[in-house]
């Protein structure tokens, strides 16, 4: 680390303590660590808060990543010809020059397996496969033109969250708390739900990178124990860990009142917080104490649907200050592969599982006013060809991933409702106006938290390096 | 000076005041006084990415060149007529510069008008000129000297005002001493014999003891591993397993043995073109197949090939010359001395192995270790014995190769269809083990190079399918549209759980046997797959493909011999991944990539060194005389950048904090000049040896002082860069997880061998490779033998910040959160390894004061004090009589508050610091 770095560091590690101990102090002697902290420690430090670039549209995020890659082509992005092209063999115009992960030879064309129709006053086609999720187009922005450089799915997901395909990088919930820190006093400040199964890229999605680790993801979990070690050893009540964790602190104070070392005063913090998040997470984990009406809304009173009560949990945490909520759905690979893995019955099944959630996140922001300041982003890591994929030839139709052109959505957060942006040819194969690459995607999200992607650095390896490496624009038409 | 305008004039005079008032007789240092600032303030627009105006400031040659307005920029001794300074002084906002920000101040300005009018001396940056010959200073008698190292850490303090602490107390350095060497506590009874060994003898025999057992190399072998980026696994989405466990156990040993750094360095990079290299040395090697690799289908070989070779280029030079590379991969390096053909020269040495990111890593050493490899010596043994003639088999140290002796001998031969040199797109290897052909599609293929096919008769393919009908094999030589010589259909060999996706059981794998045309000769074959009666996902599994010769000297042993061999074949070597180079006719061009892209190459290149680190030597030739140049007295880096590691490792910081860059936006060193005399003491008198370092350093007061903070210190020395007193730093993830182990006494302290996989990894089984080790004897190893999953880590590692081992990691920044605390409380095996600890101590004795004062000594290595006895005693008489404690399930309500003690004992700060 050079100085700046070493600067920019120790503000992050600066901040987490000042805050711990403006916040989190209870009857340690708060006072005199404080001045100790304020008085002469710091004096050095060129940085105060992390804050944002410019002004803010939002301040909270809710990514929700259908791992897999959902087909386009059923849901949003309507192509009557290739209905009509059902059938046929790929002109191979649209075959010069592309790498699929799966497809050879000549492929046939695939019409849309769903029914589509217009909705909303915006007119938006969505098709019968979201019936309650076609309801509350008039809060969405479509990005019909998304395209990624990457057509498989860890590197796909990797480029989507960090930016790079290769593993190592920050994620964007890392790089935006290490920008704008958290606004939670008892809890992380950014948190990772999954529904259906664990993305292909693994754990190391949601990882720091090279940012400090305070950065990294935290996973909760709706079931078992909500965060790792999270609860305490069996027979050991709160009680006792409540004493366990006065006797800690009151040994490394007296320890830190004979050394004089200042990380002493924030392990202690640190204890006080993880204390207060053993009760703070399964508190906000827990759901059993919303109400009915909430309940149904998100279709979860007599339904264990995960997806959903992800999607309210999601809300819940936003609600607490929590900045960043990424949630992974994984079921929607569709090669046709077999039952359940292809763009007919078995994605009907899937958008079925994540249509009630979907909609009731968005009328649940919007009906506490949350929404206008809180950003939803839904897509996959890619899409999925208009040329039918076949596996098994036993009448499973699937379709091939596809970086070239996609749809992804956005709500809330200083984002337009009721539109779209971006459109794709008659069949649905490239973009050719709006086009959004995913690194304009993720400078537009940065941007709405007040972030300049350009400024958001880190030096590592003697290189700055950013979310959007040395490209993105942010899609200015989609903001309001 | 002839005329100047209003303006200038003003400036010359507010200079000369300034002048004036400074010390004018020091001349100007370019690299304390000049460089600092370009790199601030010009480099930006004048440096590596950008020439503005034709005009860059990172090369001598280029800043006194001619600049776009047709002449340099810079008048060697006359700064009026410099254009660098006409620019800086000017009024006119266009012309000013800095362009886009403030000027530069006064005293900034009247250095570079000193600098230029002094002659404009150009220095290199002190790391790429030579460690100085540094005198050895004397050492005065004194009890805060013990040696050398002293002379120069006090110095550097009496001219800042400040001094060194005290002598720590004895129990401390004993602690910092097991901690640094070993990575684990003492073993409990010996530490009042420890104690009093050192009052007696002083610390030389201790610290030999230390330095002389077998877990200090595991414990270096910790540090080393980050660089190398050693995982299990090789990253990228499938993130797939990879054997090369035997690279780890190489590391350890070779810290145990102290292998000279140059040796170490030399077999790493090169040991497989060393001459007639020996096992351990093609081992090594494997330091640069750590590398991640992609086994995805529809993935460009070429391209993740190149990606490796790049990673290797960047790795080498940040762990052996702390320089950031990466950034040359594209363009000039902004603020240092590479150029971006340098990137590509260098590369050139690491672009000629064979290893291309094939999803069975060949090149790979095959080897039998540990009891596999006694009984398949046996068998051998037994096996040659009992021929009718009897082949002389020629002894060799690697079992694996006899073995290969004995079957070629016997004209037993085939092939593991996984070992192919290449395939068709979308050809997959079934997991955990990667041991078998899966993803057979219609007309895909592979391909195994250089095949003798004299006297082949028939051939039989090992296969399963649950399928009637599900494909045939046909086989080509040369070429995949050459006509086939043979062909077979594949059958249904049985049914199995998950067939689609899953290993099927060996008892399901049978034989299909063709016969074939006879031809002659060596030839490349090809495997092409078509598709059969029905296809769901793929064909079938190919796990072997046998050649039947005519006349084969196995074919006439009795069947029990040849069962006997047929067993043995299936059991499964250790593979380790090896570097092995190309053969001359094979080998590939370099070239350079426009803006860093493989697919945009360049002008050819050969292979050479950065320009600023050529000096006088020619350009070494391959990649061994590349190896050796870094090790040889003409690198100016090598030695200083292990010393400053080593130091890192003892002091939590090194001379050069930034030890992954020692370049110009690196941190300059603190003590110069005692790095350059260790960078020197380690190549001149200790030969590469790295103990003799370790010992020199850990024998210094400046080692074995106090930790302790004066407050005002704070004021002058923040970050104890001066060393005032022994730096407190927060042990590692690896030291944390062993300390609680070997305290508890739960600590299995074998040395070596597989990967472990623990029930907290969460690991699938169905993902477990067969090399991993599961049973309940290897729970409680040393952390660093825990299987490494790349894209899901330990998280007990991650979450005390330890790298994901995706690329060569220098220094591991520390973080403090709330995950760590809860980790330390909650965590299974901490806990269980509490209790453990508890029910001992609680045995031990009668008095609570005493056993609770013993227990403390025993996990901190210190007396407790009266007010912490007090604190834990209260604490534990309140757990007696907790709720919890009358409904424990341990034997008594003594137990579990003793058991709550050494929970609160293991989450204090004394105990994750080394103090």
């Amino acid at each position: 680390m050079d100085l700046f770095e070493e600067a920019r560091f120790r503000k992050a590690k600066h901040n987490t303590r000042r805050h711990f101990l403006r916040n989190c102090m209870s009857g340690l002697g708060a006072l005199a660590l404080g001045s100790m902290v304020d008085g002469n420690l710091w004096a050095h430090n060129r940085f105060t808060n992390p804050k944002p670039h410019f002004a803010p549209r939002a301040k909270h995020v809710i990514f929700l990543h259908m791992a897999g890659a959902p087909s386009q082509l059923e849901l949003f992005d309507y192509k009557p010809l290739l209905e009509e092209l059902d059938g046929q063999s790929c002109p191979p115009s649209l075959l010069e020059g592309k790498r699929f992960a799966f497809i050879r030879g000549v492929p046939k064309m695939l019409g849309p397996q769903s029914t589509f129709s217009q909705h909303g006053a915006s007119g938006a086609w969505v098709s019968d496969y979201l019936p309650k999720f076609s309801e509350v187009v008039d809060e969405v922005c479509f990005l019909k033109a998304v395209h990624t450089d990457e057509f498989n799915h860890a590197p796909a997901q990797f480029f989507m969250h960090t930016g790079s395909p290769r593993t190592g990088r920050p994620c964007m919930g890392s790089w935006v708390t290490y920008g704008l820190g958290s606004e939670s006093q008892d809890l992380p400040g950014f948190v990772v739900l999954i529904s259906r199964g664990a993305p292909t890229s693994g754990k190391r999605v949601w990882g720091s990178g090279f940012l400090p680790t305070i950065h990294q993801g935290v996973q909760c979990r709706s079931e078992g124990e909500p965060v790792l070690n999270l609860e305490n050893p069996e027979g050991i009540s709160r009680d006792d860990r409540k004493a366990t964790i006065e006797a800690i602190n009151a040994i490394n104070q007296l320890e830190h009142e004979a050394v004089g070392d200042p990380e002493i005063l924030t392990r202690i913090s640190q204890y006080e917080l993880a204390f207060k998040m053993q009760a703070s997470v399964p508190g906000v984990m827990d759901i059993s104490k919303e109400p009915d009406y909430i309940k149904e809304l998100y279709g979860i009173n007599d339904s264990d649907n995960a997806f959903s009560r992800n999607c309210l949990l999601a809300r819940r945490l936003v609600e607490k200050g929590v900045r960043f909520v990424q949630l992974y759905d994984r079921a929607w690979d569709a090669h046709g592969a077999g039952p359940g893995n292809g763009v007919g019955a078995g994605m009907r099944e899937s958008c079925a599982y994540i249509d009630q959630g979907l909609r009731a996140l968005i009328l649940d922001l919007k009906q506490r006013g949350m929404l206008n300041e809180t950003l939803i982003v839904w897509g996959g890591e890619f899409g999925r060809t208009p040329m039918m994929e076949a596996r098994t030839g036993k009448g499973f139709l699937g379709r091939d991933h596809h970086s070239d052109a996609f749809t992804m959505f956005m709500a809330g957060g200083g984002i337009k409702g009721g539109m779209t942006y971006g459109e794709t040819d008659e069949i649905g194969f490239s973009g050719i106006n709006g086009r959004v690459h995913v690194h304009d995607l993720q400078a537009t999200i940065l941007h709405q938290l007040g972030l300049d992607h350009e400024k958001l650095t880190y030096r590592f390896q003697g290189r700055d390096f950013r979310l959007t490496d040395v490209h993105g624009h942010v899609v200015q038409s989609i903001l309001t | 000076m002839k005329k100047y305008s209003s303006h200038h004039v003003g400036i010359v005079f507010v200079l000369m005041l300034l002048a004036g008032s400074c010390q004018n007789d020091r001349t100007i240092s370019f690299n304390d006084d000049i460089r600092p600032i370009l790199n601030d303030k010009c480099l930006r627009c004048h440096g590596g990415v950008r020439a503005s105006g034709g005009f860059s400031l990172l090369f001598e040659t280029d800043a006194f060149d001619t600049t776009d307005t047709g002449r340099p920029a810079i008048v060697r001794g006359n700064h009026a007529k410099s254009t660098l300074y006409q620019r800086l002084v000017s009024e006119d906002p266009e012309l000013r510069m800095p362009q886009d920000g403030d000027p530069l101040s006064e005293t900034e300005i009247e250095k570079i008008a000193r600098w230029i009018d002094e002659g404009a001396v150009w220095e290199e940056h002190w790391a790429y000129l030579p460690p100085t010959q540094i005198e050895t200073p004397s050492v005065p008698e004194n009890d805060s000297i013990h040696n050398e190292i002293d002379v120069f850490v006090q110095e550097s303090l009496k001219a800042r005002g400040l001094a060194a602490s005290a002598k720590a107390d004895t129990l401390t350095i004993i602690r910092r001493l097991y901690l640094d060497l070993l990575g684990l506590p003492p073993e409990s009874r010996d530490v009042h014999k420890i104690e009093i060994g050192v009052q007696r003898e002083g610390w030389e025999s201790l610290i030999d003891s230390l330095l002389a057992s077998p877990h200090f190399g595991e414990s270096w072998a910790s540090m080393w591993l980050d660089l190398a980026r050693y995982a299990d696994t090789k990253g990228y989405e499938k993130d797939s397993n990879r054997e090369i466990w035997r690279y780890r156990d190489w590391v350890i040993k070779a810290f145990n043995d102290d292998m000279p750094f140059d040796q170490f360095t030399i077999a790493q990079l090169a040991g497989d073109l060393l001459p007639n290299p020996k096992e351990e040395q093609l081992i090594a090697t494997a330091f640069h197949r750590n590398a991640i690799a992609n086994d995805e289908g529809g993935t460009d070989d070429e391209e993740f090939r190149v990606a490796s070779v790049i990673d290797r280029v960047n790795t080498t030079y940040e762990v052996w010359q702390g320089a950031t590379m990466s950034c040359v991969q594209c363009h000039n390096h902004p603020y240092d001395p590479f150029r971006n053909e340098d990137y590509y020269t260098s590369m050139a040495y690491f672009n000629n192995v064979v290893d291309r990111d094939l999803y069975n890593e060949q090149p790979k050493l095959l080897s039998y270790t540990g009891e596999t490899s006694e009984y398949v010596a046996e068998q051998v043994q037994w096996i040659n014995t009992h021929l009718p003639d009897p082949y002389l088999l020629e002894p060799n140290s690697n079992i694996r190769a006899t073995y290969e002796a004995l079957l070629d001998s016997l004209d037993y031969t085939y092939l593991e269809a996984e070992e192919f040199q290449s395939s068709g797109n979308y050809i997959e290897l079934i997991w955990p083990d990667l041991d078998m052909v899966w993803q057979v599609m219609d007309s895909n293929w592979v391909k195994f190079d250089s095949i003798d096919f004299t006297d082949v008769e028939s051939m039989g393919f090992y296969a399963a399918t649950a399928l009637h009908h599900a494909g045939d094999i046909s086989i080509h030589l040369d070429s995949l549209d050459s006509e086939e010589i043979g062909r077979i259909a594949i059958r249904k060999t049985g049914e199995w759980d998950g067939w689609q996706f899953s290993r099927p059981p060996q008892d399901l794998v049978k034989e299909f046997k063709t016969s074939i045309q006879s031809v002659s000769g060596i030839h490349d074959v090809y495997f092409r797959f078509w598709l059969g009666d029905t296809y769901i996902q793929h064909l079938f599994y190919l796990d072997r493909i046998f050649f039947y010769k005519k006349a084969a000297p196995w074919k006439n042993l009795n069947p029990d011999i040849q069962k006997r061999i047929k067993d043995l074949s299936f059991i499964k070597p250790t593979t380790t991944p090896i570097l092995q180079e190309l053969g001359k006719d094979k080998s590939r061009k370099t070239y350079l990539y426009e803006r860093g892209s493989w697919l945009s190459p360049g002008e050819e290149v050969k292979p050479g060194l950065p320009g600023i680190l050529e000096g006088n030597t020619p350009a070494p030739g391959d990649r061994l005389s590349f190896a050796e140049w870094l090790v040889s007295p003409a690198n100016p880096l090598t030695a200083r950048v292990i010393v400053n590691r080593v130091w890192e490792k003892l002091f939590g910081r090194g001379i050069v904090e930034t030890s992954e860059d020692f370049g110009t936006q690196g941190s300059p060193p603190s003590h110069p000049e005692l790095l350059d005399w260790l960078s020197r003491k380690l190549v001149d008198d200790f030969d590469w040896r790295l103990k003799p370092l370790i010992k020199l350093i850990v024998q210094s007061h400046t080692y074995q002082q106090g930790s302790a903070v004066q407050p005002q210190l704070y004021d002058l020395d923040p970050n104890n860069v001066w060393l005032s007193h022994y730096p407190r730093t927060r042990l590692s993830a690896e030291i944390i997880r062993d300390q609680i182990l070997g305290t508890s006494g739960l600590l299995n302290p074998e040395i070596g061998g597989p990967s472990v996989i623990i029930p907290e990894l969460n690991i699938q089984s169905s993902f477990i490779p067969h090399w991993a080790l599961t049973d309940e004897e290897n729970l409680y190893r040393r952390t660093l033998y825990i299987f490494w999953k790349r894209t899901d880590p330990f998280a007990d590692m991650i979450t005390f910040d330890s790298p994901d081992r995706t690329v060569c990691t220098s220094r591991r920044v520390t973080t403090n959160t709330p995950l760590q605390a809860l980790n330390l409380l909650n965590d299974e095996i901490y806990f269980e390894a509490a209790t453990t600890m508890a029910r001992d101590f609680y045995r031990s004795g009668q008095d609570m004061e005493e056993v609770i004062s013993k227990m403390y000594r025993h996990t901190t290595l210190r007396d407790i004090t009266p007010q912490r006895l007090e604190y834990l005693m209260n604490f534990y008489t309140q757990m007696l009589d907790s709720e919890d404690a009358k409904q424990s399930r341990q034997s008594s309500r003594e137990e579990y508050a003793l058991s709550l003690v050494a929970n609160v004992l293991y989450n204090l700060d004394e105990f994750v610091t080394k103090s």
